[in-house]
């Protein structure tokens, strides 16, 4: 019977490149500064790594298919290194891979790294995402607000709460994750708004306003893994084991059948529960110490409280309003470093980007956004949309 | 058993525009036009063409008529959207046609409806489908922009409980050029008016009319209702006054719809036959390098299915505004900045579509016959859950007379649309098939969760380089 990889996985050094629009920073300089950050911190030299795992979503507007672009910028010489996709969840995805290498016993030390260079497009916003000649032919054009804003409508429907009262509840989760931008030096995003800004702001996908929606950022992100016998071997003392990694993806029950009505995501439910049961965790609103989630646009974000089991179902949206997930409302703390609304969202560095936040406010680094003693943090990934995507759920927690 | 027009049907743009705001917007260099700008015209949003509006006037004429029984389709229109790709094949794909079809297009004239509906009334056997559907291009600042409109019309003909039969009908040819377009041109060029009335309607109209009067063997007089499209208002009366007719002269649809090229005659001979009662004769006629009459007997029978419309169902359906630069942009007549997200690649995978043929064109859902879902796109194994059935367990389901309503959407202004915002969302089908589609042809406050919607045959998407159509099915608002 199968254990899952609570503790049999080490993070022993992570790096995290400035996110922004880097114009003057090409993707093998991103991978760089992630690599060389996280290298230092684990201390280890680049020889060390036997085998790495390279994340990066859209090529149209990258390096190109393929590890070798990761391989040749980062001069892994010879070792295998495979390239992951998985839409705005590669990150988590190249973690894991990294991960089940270490915890199979097929190799010591391996690299995870994420990297994403989306200015090059000429245009704000994601790049039109191919879909398949098949889907092609019928599924219509849609941006990813416009999945996601959908979210809106079945949540206001099913929970008969009104537009004004959602939109409010949206508007402060974008608000707060701007006040937590301001204490993250790396963040692309680093001003307060208020609350009328974000209320007023021109609409993008109706609920959701430009501050309803992430930076589109570049970035990079990565992570070293070991043992945690390896890693005490190496001088390892507070140590930040992985208590869980659990995805899940849609087989097309939300899509075309009518299974689900629109108000949640149906695979975060399905991967938290898998997730918490691999990290042992029983109430995760009084276990998790802090949460990165998937706030690719504010409305994601508050389903998102649910769909972990955070916040019951149809309490978020108070739950939101009584800050029970700011800084310092004394509930959850969510976005600490500003998530993707204000840290940015490279996509295939932000499931890396998320870890590293947590691994930081775990070793209590974390400067001026530190939280008190944080025991466990979890992050939360969402590639694709919300009834057709991946989840994914990484769990990371202080080595007893 | 008689054979002749077994069923009717027709198809409007729900897009009208006010004459008004067209005259308005040349008010600077046309003052004159504002003489003539009168109520409003239909015009197709971007994503429709004569083959879109075939198919919904087709749908509107096989209500109550089981489209298995139809052995032949024919496509009439002067701006069938493929050259050499035949036009017709693709209506009777979206109409779910059965496959030993003949199908034909028929191009090139004004009467193109008439001459092909002669031509299926004296072949005298077989089940028909005669589609005419048009959408007549003019020049901004003409006086046929503010004319014209857009549309689409259908009759079936066979055997059976008609609802009119042919008496008599003649035919004349005459290489009178009262305007034409070359192949590779997109607007028409016209002679003037007066001598196109003089010479043309009033003097080559009334040589077909008075043959086929001869050859029905009635008389002028016998004539209840006098149906003449024209390509300017007034040419109708002058040829009935030729004529000696002295009872109606049909309407043009002029006040809500405009002239629809060579849907015309059909669009009027199918508001006329709503109407007409138990024995009235019907003197229809097509010009253009001659002249067609067809001198027709209603049995006054009536379209009784419950979701047809007709003519005067498919008008009253619209969606009415001032924009006038929104025609132009939807027609192609300027060229609006985008954006960059509109050099999305559309290169289409013509393998792929024929590959899939089978469920896209009429929309054919999967029914499970092991657990009953039905399901869209069909793919390898059920989506159910707790059953994954392989494929060849499904029965195929036609979702385009499904049932259906809005169980999410939203409104995207990020997406490239030339119609925006975007209107997408789940479309949850009464049956349980759901998907993800567009919502068009509707102001904001008609698009709400739980607004009931039909379907609807439309463009998907243009792929402007290769100039090739992608053809599916879209959500619209039933009343807006």
């Amino acid at each position: 019977m199968a254990t899952g990889i609570k503790d049999k996985v080490a993070i022993i050094g992570m790096g995290c490149s400035q996110f922004g629009e880097r114009w003057d920073t090409g993707t093998d300089k991103l991978l760089a500064e992630a690599f060389d950050e996280a290298l230092a911190d684990a201390g280890i030299e680049r020889e060390q790594i036997e085998a790495a795992w390279y994340g990066s979503c859209i090529d149209s507007v990258n390096v190109g298919n393929s590890a070798i672009p990761a391989s040749v910028a980062l001069r892994l010489d010879g070792i295998p290194v495979s390239r992951v996709e998985n839409m705005c969840a590669t990150g988590t995805e190249a973690l894991r891979g990294a991960a089940y290498a270490v915890a199979s016993g097929a190799v010591d030390i391996a690299l995870a790294i994420g990297a994403e260079k989306l200015k090059d497009t000429g245009y704000g916003g994601l790049p039109t995402a191919y879909k398949g000649t098949f889907n092609d032919l019928w599924l219509p054009l849609g941006s990813a607000p416009a999945g996601f804003a959908q979210l809106a409508a079945g949540y206001r429907n099913k929970f008969q709460v009104s537009k004004d009262e959602l939109k409010k509840a949206l508007a402060h989760v974008s608000w707060k994750s701007h006040q937590n931008g301001v204490l993250s030096p790396k963040a692309h995003f680093r001003k307060e708004v208020s609350m009328e800004t974000i209320l007023n702001a021109p609409m993008i996908a109706e609920p959701l306003g430009l501050y309803d929606c992430s930076g589109v950022s570049d970035g990079a992100a990565a992570a070293i893994v070991t043992t945690p016998e390896i890693a005490r071997a190496l001088g390892k003392k507070d140590m930040v084991t992985i208590k869980a990694i659990q995805l899940a993806i849609s087989s097309g029950v939300e899509t075309t059948t009518n299974q689900w009505d629109g108000s949640h995501v149906r695979n975060t439910r399905t991967a938290a529960k898998r997730a918490y049961e691999e990290a042992g965790i029983t109430n995760p609103r009084k276990q998790v110490s802090l949460m990165e989630v998937h706030d690719c646009f504010s409305i994601t974000e508050l389903v998102t409280m649910e769909d972990l089991f955070i916040s019951e179902e149809g309490r978020a949206v108070r739950d939101i309003l009584d800050g029970f997930y700011d800084r310092e409302g004394g509930g959850v703390p969510c976005q600490v470093d500003g998530g993707l609304k204000c840290f940015g969202h490279p996509i295939a560095a932000t499931g890396l980007r998320m870890a590293y936040e947590n691994y930081t406010q775990l070793l209590g680094r974390a400067g001026k956004r530190q939280l008190d003693n944080p025991t466990m943090g979890l992050s939360h990934n969402l590639g694709g949309v919300p009834y057709l995507g991946i989840a994914a759920i990484s769990i990371l927690g202080l080595h007893s | 058993m008689e054979y002749g027009i077994t069923s009717i049907g027709a198809y409007v743009p729900r897009y009208r525009l006010a004459r008004g705001a067209i005259a308005a917007a040349h008010r600077w260099m046309a003052p004159s036009l504002s003489g003539a700008a009168k109520g409003n015209r239909a015009f197709c949003s971007w994503d429709e063409d004569a083959v879109t509006m075939a198919v919904e006037a087709g749908r509107d004429c096989l209500r109550g008529v089981g489209a298995e029984s139809i052995g032949s389709l024919v496509l009439a229109s002067t701006r069938l959207p493929y050259a050499d790709l035949q036009n017709a094949v693709i209506v009777a794909g979206a109409l779910g046609l059965r496959p030993d079809l003949v199908t034909s297009d028929v191009a090139g004239s004004q009467r193109a409806a008439t001459t092909a509906l002669l031509s299926v009334l004296t072949q005298g056997k077989g089940r028909t489908l005669l589609v005419a559907s048009d959408k007549p291009h003019a020049k901004p600042a003409s006086t046929q922009e503010l004319y014209f409109g857009a549309g689409a019309a259908a009759v079936t003909v066979g055997e059976g409980d008609v609802i009119a039969r042919l008496l008599g009908h003649a035919s004349v040819a005459a290489y009178f050029v009262d305007h034409f377009r070359s192949a590779d041109v997109e607007t028409d060029y016209f002679w003037e008016e007066r001598w196109v009335r003089d010479e043309g309607y009033a003097k080559i109209a009334p040589r077909a009319v008075k043959l086929a009067l001869a050859n029905a063997g009635v008389a002028i007089s016998d004539i209840r209702h006098f149906v003449m499209p024209s390509l300017f208002r007034g040419a109708a009366q002058v040829v009935a006054k030729a004529v000696g007719f002295a009872g109606d002269v049909a309407d043009g649809l002029d006040a809500e719809c405009g002239y629809t090229g060579a849907a015309h005659p059909l669009l009027m001979l199918a508001s006329v036959l709503a109407k007409a009662e138990a024995g009235e004769r019907i003197l229809l006629v097509g010009f253009g390098q001659g002249a067609d009459a067809l001198v027709l007997e209603a049995s006054g029978r009536r379209m009784d299915a419950a979701d047809w419309r007709g003519v005067d169902d498919a008008i009253a359906d619209r969606y009415l505004t001032n924009d006038y630069l929104r025609m132009l942009s939807f027609q192609g007549d300027i060229d609006l900045e985008w954006g960059m997200r509109s050099e999305k690649a559309g290169k289409a995978a013509l393998t792929d579509a024929y590959r899939n043929e089978h469920q896209l064109s009429h929309f054919n859902a999967g029914r499970c016959r092991a657990c009953g879902t039905v399901q869209f796109p069909q793919m390898a194994y059920c989506v159910n859950s707790v059953c994954k059935a392989p494929s060849s367990q499904f029965d195929s389901q036609s979702l385009v007379d499904e049932p259906a309503k809005i169980l999410t959407f939203t409104a995207d202004w990020l997406s490239y649309h030339p119609a925006p915002p975007l209107y997408v969302g789940f479309v949850q089908f009464d049956n349980g098939a759901r998907l993800l589609m567009e919502m068009i042809d509707a102001p904001a406050d008609a698009i709400d969760v739980g607004v009931p919607l039909k379907m609807v045959f439309r463009i998907k998407e243009r792929d402007a380089i290769r100039g090739f159509n992608r053809y599916f099915w879209k959500s619209t608002p039933v009343r807006i």
